[in-house]
């Protein structure tokens, strides 16, 4: 798959960090961490603003992460007419923070910032591919 | 070198559907802005125009409304900081007329939104986020400032209550502002019981999409001074941005744009927020109004809600906020915004603001915020 099957509506063709995609089809979800400073990055990034360098290696995000803060989304922009409702939400693993969406079927009165998450890839409608959060 | 003062100001009737041209639209704002100045479209030195882009045909819009405008053949170029577009153009003209390239400079805001239905306005906003990481999940204006409202509830105990009251507030003055596209008064009621958008704001919590434009024309201290009675100083001008991406942010309690661009601002002026008699902020959603007491000092980190529960932000009160009715009634023409809140600020400081004057108005705020926090102008005016 390339990069721009990546999300329910793709924007993007190219970026130099396309084999975030390739992690996801392994069922990894993967940031960056620049190999001569040590800063991570999550969205993933192949140039590092803090020293200039552009050498990083990729590492995956495991484990439990903690939700800070989410919203169920009622009405879709274009493209995510038939999709609503969903959850957006930012999760924190362990100082690496997360943007995505949370499983659908975590029901709203369940959802709590504080509670823990895991990461997990996930197919989608059209041959596309994205990463939810999941409940632990 | 020259103190910077502004000279005019205007806006079109902000409204869900203007049915007339950009041009027209700016000419409207335009006029307005001109009037009773001793000056003429000869005067202008050079026009900024403002707006966020891909919702008209026209490019480059800045040549089609200075021809309309009379203004050529005197330089005019393109602003744009989405929401705080015009600020950010009062900002660069500030610099021009401050730099001697030019003694008068008009900063035409616009948006025409009705061309495009809702959910297109929606995704224009989306991809105003991230497009390579987050707009593909489906992000929305209201879902951005969601998760800062869900967590401000979670670290302060701020209520959906709480939040309703700032559009009481702000529906109480748009209902008497002539401009305003909202002019009905709503209850608590009303509001909490309007339909959930992106919980937990509801569609009283959201500002609306508008067709508008906003004018104003800056001078320099000499030109101000011969041509105005009352010029409006512009003492405190601050700047900052934030990440694109959501999940860069350090707090989502707050708009770090907005404390660090008000910071700079007061610096620069030489006031603090006690000093400050009349406030218009960015109150694209109910939480952006309280997000916004905290950055700009109003109030302390999490006491916001208490100012709105002690109506403290209300004429009359220790720091009226958004007494025109605040982009919640006015709508939100994105790149006409910033014009707007600037010209109600001036006409405060004239002391002519009409049943909404807050008495003795001597020293004004502007809080401007582009996107969800990308942005963020703070202006402070002087009488």
């Amino acid at each position: 798959m390339n990069f721009e099957n990546f999300g329910i509506v793709s924007f993007t063709a190219e970026t130099k960090a396309s084999d975030f995609v390739s992690y996801l089809e392994k069922g990894k979800v993967m940031a960056t961490r620049c190999r001569k400073c040590g800063t991570n990055y999550f969205p993933p990034r192949l140039d590092c603003s803090k020293c200039l360098g552009s050498d990083v290696e990729w590492f995956e995000i495991k484990g439990n992460g903690k939700l800070v803060t989410y919203t169920v989304v009622n009405y879709g922009p274009t493209g995510f007419e038939s999709d609503a409702p969903y959850t957006l939400a930012i999760a924190d693993f362990n100082g690496v923070r997360v943007f995505g969406r949370l499983n659908k079927s975590i029901k709203e009165s369940d959802i709590k910032p504080g509670m823990s998450l895991r990461v997990l890839s996930v197919k989608l409608p059209g041959d596309r591919i994205g990463y939810e959060f999941q409940k632990v | 070198m020259q103190d910077v003062a502004i000279i005019g100001v205007g806006q079109s009737v902000f409204s869900r559907k203007c049915g007339v041209s950009i041009r027209e639209l700016c000419f409207e704002a335009y006029a307005e802005a001109m009037e009773g100045l001793g000056i003429t479209n000869k005067d202008i030195d050079a026009s900024i125009v403002c707006s966020a882009p891909e919702y008209d045909k026209q490019r480059t819009p800045a040549g089609s409304i200075s021809e309309y405008l009379g203004l050529t053949p005197k330089p005019s170029f393109y602003i744009e900081t989405v929401c705080s577009s015009s600020s950010t153009g009062l900002r660069v003209g500030w610099s021009l007329i401050k730099a001697g390239l030019h003694k008068v400079v008009a900063v035409i805001g616009f948006q025409k939104m009705s061309d495009l239905t809702s959910r297109d306005a929606a995704e224009r906003m989306s991809r105003g986020g991230d497009i390579i990481w987050e707009s593909p999940f489906g992000v929305t204006m209201p879902s951005g400032y969601a998760m800062y409202a869900r967590a401000h509830m979670a670290k302060y105990g701020t209520t959906e209550e709480q939040l309703a009251k700032v559009r009481v507030k702000n529906s109480h003055y748009g209902a008497a502002n002539p401009k305003a596209t909202y002019r009905k008064e709503l209850s608590l009621d009303e509001i909490l019981s309007s339909e959930i958008i992106s919980s937990p704001l509801k569609k009283f919590d959201c500002c609306a999409n508008a067709d508008g434009a906003s004018c104003i024309i800056i001078a320099s201290g000499d030109v101000a001074k011969r041509v105005t009675d009352i010029p409006i100083w512009i003492i405190g001008l601050g700047a900052a941005t934030d990440t694109m991406t959501m999940s860069g942010r350090q707090s989502l309690t707050g708009l770090r744009c907005a404390q660090e661009a008000a910071k700079e601002a007061y610096k620069m002026a030489g006031v603090g927020p006690k000093d400050i008699d009349v406030a218009e902020v960015h109150d694209c959603f109910t939480i952006a109004e309280i997000m916004a007491y905290e950055d700009l000092g109003f109030a302390k980190p999490g006491e916001a809600p208490r100012l709105v529960e002690d109506k403290a932000t209300y004429v009359g009160g220790k720091i009226p906020v958004n007494v025109d009715g605040g982009l919640l009634s006015k709508g939100h023409p994105i790149g006409a915004t910033g014009g707007s809140q600037i010209r109600t600020v001036v006409n405060q400081l004239r002391g002519k603001a009409g049943e909404i004057q807050v008495e003795g108005a001597e020293i004004g705020l502007v809080h401007n915020i582009g996107g969800v926090g990308q942005y963020g102008n703070v202006t402070i005016l002087r009488r």
